[in-house]
């Protein structure tokens, strides 16, 4: 499993904004994954999505690595920032747009 | 829609815990039927609403972690998906 963190470590530093999903940001296979697709869309922020059912390894590496036991799970700069309930709650009172910003990233709405 | 064995002993466990001011666990199996995770017998999907003093000065981060620590045992063996809503007094 070694290999799997160092991947994970290498997606999320390397990339600003990684959402680990089921299924892609086009086409979700998931009600949980879909709506956090909506909100990144709806702020227009680019992002990295990282379909877990393409691999066993990866969609139990990323509950380990992170210590959270669901998918999705977005994160921003390299750091959690939560799953459905608290992306969504962050979303609705403005944390998320205050953490992206924080984070030098853009964010359009 | 009254909750099952599954629903009960999450109920139970978080009573334990928490000594929450505000608790419903809520089984919304029904509304996933056919879905990836669905279950026959349901209680696959539940909400977690709580209120807790445990939970003054936590990020949400670390709320969820300490329900889903524990909900362990149920989110490992049983439960689908769990949606938590946590929050201090």
């Amino acid at each position: 499993m070694a290999d799997v963190n160092e991947w994970i470590e290498s997606v999320v530093k390397d990339n600003d904004v990684v959402l680990f999903m089921k299924g892609t940001p086009e086409a979700p296979q998931c009600g949980f994954s879909s709506r956090l697709t909506q909100i990144l869309g709806h702020m227009q922020v680019p992002y990295q999505g990282i379909n877990v059912l393409e691999s066993g390894t990866l969609r139990e590496g990323i509950k380990a690595y992170t210590n959270w036991p669901t998918i999705p799970q977005l994160y921003v700069k390299g750091e959690f920032v939560g799953g459905c309930d608290i992306v969504t709650e962050m979303f609705q009172n403005g944390e998320l747009k205050k953490t992206m910003e924080a984070g030098g990233v853009a964010v359009e709405a | 829609m009254s909750l099952g064995p599954v629903g009960l002993e999450m109920e139970r466990k978080l009573t334990e815990r928490f000594s929450p001011v505000e608790l419903s666990v809520i089984d919304e199996s029904h509304h996933h039927a056919g879905h990836s995770g669905a279950r026959p017998d349901g209680e696959s999907h539940f909400k977690v609403k709580i209120t807790a003093d445990a939970f003054t000065g936590q990020s949400l981060v670390q709320c969820h972690r300490m329900i889903n620590e524990t909900l362990a045992e149920e989110l490992k063996e049983r439960v689908h998906a769990l949606s938590i809503q946590a929050k201090a007094p």
